[in-house]
């Protein structure tokens, strides 16, 4: 094996320990030893430490990943692929999934954020869909640091930079604000993509003689060990890494997308692959693990934009918006033809052969020589070891109390303010929420939903996370997580279909984290169960700490539902005077992590809030099938800040309209405990009994009003009353107003 | 009537134009990818919004340097309608078939949001069918929106009568005279920053726009099949 003369030989390597820096540990390095039966060269030791990193290997998830439900008739394509997929009938599919893009983003909030929204694009358009809507989901500190609010600002508009370019709408998502995000944002982008069955692709290099092309972005040094970056916990040093991050251009994107699109319609293509993570090394290696063949690549061929690149650096590149795709041989320039037309490069780099090699020839020497499947498949798999913090009992073992609030009104005001609750407009109206004309509901309602063009089918698409929930009790939360997602698609007039996830936690190797990530994964898999909403895809995101805090335990949730028929979209504002108001389900008292308790305590704690999976599914299924009888007006979950939010929530878009309740039972659990598997609906009056036939467990709580006003009465009178705009305004203000406010 | 649709690297509102046209007004369109050199056929033009060449450089500026371009201009020149939203706009203001220029949205942000527009002008080919002084609902969605042009220019295009239309109640991003779009003094050519075709259909962001495209039909009807 031949050894650039001015990189470090095998034995340098293994004698200094240089591995190390590359993120392996010695038990590692001794096994790629064994795999390879020699030491490996420079370059081979990159080759592995990106492909053995947990960003691309998942050794320390993968026995909790095993927990999930993957399966179900509606299934496609599970996890394992580019983005998995889900069937909504007449030979259509929708294929999605969400990646988390936190390092970065620390780092670098606009490019990391940009970046992360052009990589699940390519996941998506890989698999040869049409990408139709984004989604995200951001944790930030509260806006209260110069350095909290720069990045919250420059997140927003990387996603908007990217997406608004490369023309695919940003229809929806979520964004919480708490302090143990401030140092370690998090950007979780989701990309939701439609396809024919017929035009379902794989990443394989398949067919020992066809060829390897390299097609899109040129390469260049940049990114270079960023799946390695991102399997560290950030530190003051971080800035350092700066080159670790990649820049985007979602122009070059847009073109590559285009050009894909019409390469997966010729039968001349045998496999695709996005160059995400460990770039050109994970999808040469991975396509061929997959495919159990070899692939045989020359890099003197591939297209790069700086001079002198090493195999190692070329290997190791995250340069954006590039390809690797496999043709069968004689046909490379029909395809070439497509490309051209963008003027994009589509260079035959190499050959798909026997050996199930990946072979690198550099400057006509064989620079690298590894079984794919050592880099793909054999990565070692860690069951780390997991311990129940001591907070989870304490926290168990406190009793249920009310917050102490004084003023319901005031409160009410307080908590629309919350970051976490306010308005999020001042982001989505960077967002181009519109283009490609399918968004029947725009951002700020439930769930997002776009109409299938030439159907009358809509696609409902949420991400929903709360994790403090989780972090006071992982199993619960986990299980919220997926409820409040069905909830929201529910809510729109869906019926949900599958989810998408994406776990974001600290320091796995601490064992109270990684207990957090085993009893929130339970929690995810009975929901998704119980919901009949399997686990199609997703990444994990592990390391999110800052100098030692590591951020609240946040697996997000990103789930599809399908609406079979446009006229079931439902909106959660109210619609006419004279409407019934519902509340369905049971408020308890139950404040452990809520909005209230942070509002009034300065933190959490106590037990999250109570689920019972059954109560919900049935409840969903009541509600869902109401609205397809078309018998509810509005329809609305209830979360953060309890039912006075979600009523305040229901006045905001409705011009001219207010609400006069009364609800029974304590004032403060009343108005804001945040009791689970809970809607507020609102329903025409002539069609009330046929509702309540529908759902056994609704409340008439009140009913809408013509004054702009809301009213809310309580068993000792009146609790609050005030104009639908002095709440809105307050809730719309909120988020510019702390922008502006001096750090 | 026959209605191209301009696709440069780069534009993303192409389908939008093309399915307002053919899905909501019902009449023939096709895609005219930026290397062609002629526009014979057509009856009209519609240049699409979009990022085409990623707006580098200056929004539009790349595009204008496009082969079709040439062709554009002459059937401009024909008094043939072309119209040009957002990315189109700014493309035919660098192509010097509209005065003007599109600079950076007064808060320097990217926007998208449904705005009123007042129907200034309903003499035009590309508005007959509204009511003078109508407020219509348009979504507008973009980060150089902000139309700017000279006094004199200004004294004249409302001389002309070539302000179309102009923001209603809030100016979005600062534009002069609250300026959302204008017409070339011949009266054939009109450029607007709000989607006329993302406003083509009540389940998405409303119908008002359709009329726009009424018009354009109107007109050509009337020129060609009274004669």
């Amino acid at each position: 094996m031949s050894t650039t003369k001015f990189e470090p030989s095998p034995e340098q390597i293994k004698e200094q320990r240089l591995y190390a820096d590359m993120g392996m540990t010695d038990a590692e390095f001794d096994l790629a030893i064994e795999k390879l039966g020699r030491i490996p060269n420079w370059t081979e030791t990159g080759l592995f430490s990106v492909m053995w990193s947990e960003h691309c290997s998942y050794k320390k998830s993968k026995p909790v990943l095993r927990k999930f439900p993957t399966k179900g008739p509606q299934v496609l394509q599970g996890p394992g692929e580019g983005a998995g997929i889900v069937d909504i009938g007449d030979e259509q599919a929708v294929v999605f999934k969400m990646e988390s893009h936190n390092h970065p983003s620390a780092i670098e909030p606009y490019q990391g954020a940009a970046t992360g929204v052009g990589g699940i694009i390519r996941d998506v358009f890989s698999m040869g869909a049409r990408p139709i809507a984004m989604l995200n989901s951001l944790r930030f500190g509260e806006l209260k640091s110069a350095r909290g609010k720069y990045l919250f600002e420059e997140v927003v508009a990387g996603i908007a930079g990217y997406g608004n370019c490369i023309g695919i709408p940003t229809v929806g998502g979520e964004i919480g604000f708490d302090p143990c995000y401030e140092g370690n944002p998090l950007v979780n982008a989701m990309c939701v993509g439609l396809i024919d069955h017929k035009d379902i692709q794989k990443g394989v290099a398949a067919g020992v003689g066809n060829t390897v092309m390299y097609v899109g972005a040129k390469t260049g040094r940049d990114g270079i060990h960023g799946a390695t970056f991102s399997s560290e916990e950030l530190t003051e040093d971080t800035e350092e890494s700066r080159s670790a991050v990649q820049v985007g251009d979602p122009f070059m994107e847009k073109l590559l997308l285009e050009a894909c699109l019409e390469v997966v319609k010729s039968d001349a293509l045998v496999g695709i692959q996005d160059m995400g993570a460990a770039g050109l090394t994970s999808s040469s290696a991975e396509m061929a693990s997959k495919a159990g063949t070899g692939v045989e690549m020359n890099l003197d061929l591939v297209p790069q934009r700086e001079t002198n690149m090493t195999a190692y650096e070329m290997m190791l590149s995250e340069s954006q918006e590039r390809m690797l795709i496999v043709v069968k041989a004689g046909r490379e320039e029909e395809i070439k033809a497509i490309f051209d037309k963008y003027d994009l490069d589509a260079v035959a780099v190499g050959r798909v052969t026997d050996d199930k090699m990946l072979r690198l020839i550099h400057n006509g020497e064989v620079v690298a020589e590894v079984l794919a499947d050592a880099l793909a498949e054999d990565a070692p798999v860690y069951n780390m070891p997991d311990a129940e913090p001591a907070y989870f009992a304490e926290y168990q073992a406190m009793e249920n109390v009310e917050p102490k609030v004084v003023d319901y009104k005031e409160t009410l005001t307080a908590l629309l303010k919350a970051p976490t609750i306010a308005s999020k407009e001042w982001v989505y109206d960077q967002y181009d929420y519109q283009v490609r004309t399918n968004t029947v509901v725009a951002p700020g309602s439930d769930a997002a939903v776009l109409r299938v063009r030439g159907t009358n089918k809509g696609l409902a698409m949420t991400t929903d996370c709360n994790s403090r929930y989780i972090y006071l009790d992982p199993t619960t939360g986990g299980k919220i997580a997926v409820a409040e997602a069905a909830r929201n698609i529910v809510c729109s007039g869906g019926q949900p279909l599958a989810i998408t996830d994406c776990l974001n936690f600290g320091n796995p190797e601490r064992p109270e984290i990684f207990w957090q990530i085993q009893k929130s994964a339970d929690g995810i898999a009975e929901a998704c169960l119980a919901l009949d909403a399997p686990v199609i895809g997703g990444n994990v995101s592990m390391y999110n700490e800052r100098s030692g805090e590591a951020v609240y335990p946040t697996p997000t949730i990103g789930m599809v539902g399908l609406v079979k028929d446009l006229a079931h979209v439902t909106t959660q504002e109210v619609k006419a005077a004279g409407d019934v108001v519902y509340l369905i389900g049971e408020t308890k008292t139950e404040f452990g992590g809520s909005e209230l308790q942070k509002l009034v305590e300065g933190g959490i704690s106590g037990k999250a809030p109570s689920i019972d999976l059954t109560v919900e599914a049935a409840r969903q299924k009541a509600i869902l099938e109401a609205i397809q009888a078309g018998l509810v007006q509005s329809a609305h979950d209830v979360s953060e800040g309890g039912v006075a939010v979600a009523l305040a929530e229901k006045t905001f878009a409705a011009n001219g309209l207010g609400l006069d309740i009364t609800i029974p039972g304590s004032a403060t659990t009343a108005l804001f405990a945040e009791s689970q598997s809970r809607f507020v609906l609102t329903v025409k009056e002539e069609n009330a009994a046929a509702f309540e036939a529908f759902v056994k467990d609704a409340t008439k709580i009140g009913s809408v009003t013509a004054d702009a006003t809301i009213k809310i009465n309580g068993e000792t009178g009146l609790l609050v009353e005030g104009t639908v705009e002095e709440f809105r305004s307050a809730w719309k203000g909120a988020i510019p107003c702390l922008l502006k406010s001096e750090a | 009537m026959k209605f191209a649709v301009l696709v440069f690297p780069g534009s993303n509102c192409d389908i939008d134009m093309y399915h307002a046209i053919k899905d909501e007004l019902g009449e023939e369109v096709e895609y005219v990818w930026h290397t062609a050199t002629s526009l014979e056929g057509f009856d009209g033009v519609l240049v699409p919004g979009g990022f085409s060449y990623g707006d580098y450089l200056r929004c539009g500026a790349m595009a204008n340097q496009s082969n079709i371009m040439t062709a554009l201009k002459e059937f401009a020149g024909q008094g043939k309608p072309v119209l040009g939203v957002c990315n189109g706009f700014q493309i035919l203001t660098e192509a010097g078939l509209l005065p003007g220029a599109l600079i950076r949205n007064k808060n320097l942000k990217f926007m998208c949001r449904t705005v009123q527009l007042k129907v200034e002008n309903n003499n035009s080919l590309f508005t007959n069918q509204y009511e003078a002084g109508e407020v219509i609902n348009i979504p507008i969605a973009h980060g150089e929106g902000n139309y700017y042009c000279d006094e004199e220019t200004l004294t004249e295009l409302k001389a002309n009568n070539q302000i179309a239309f102009t923001y209603e109640g809030e100016n979005p991003n600062g534009s002069l005279a609250d300026i959302a779009g204008i017409i070339n003094k011949e009266g054939n050519v009109l450029g607007m920053m709000p989607h006329p075709e993302r406003a083509a259909n009540e389940i998405v962001g409303g119908a008002d726009g359709l009329k726009l495209f009424k018009s354009i039909v109107k007109q050509w009807r009337e020129q060609h099949v009274n004669n």
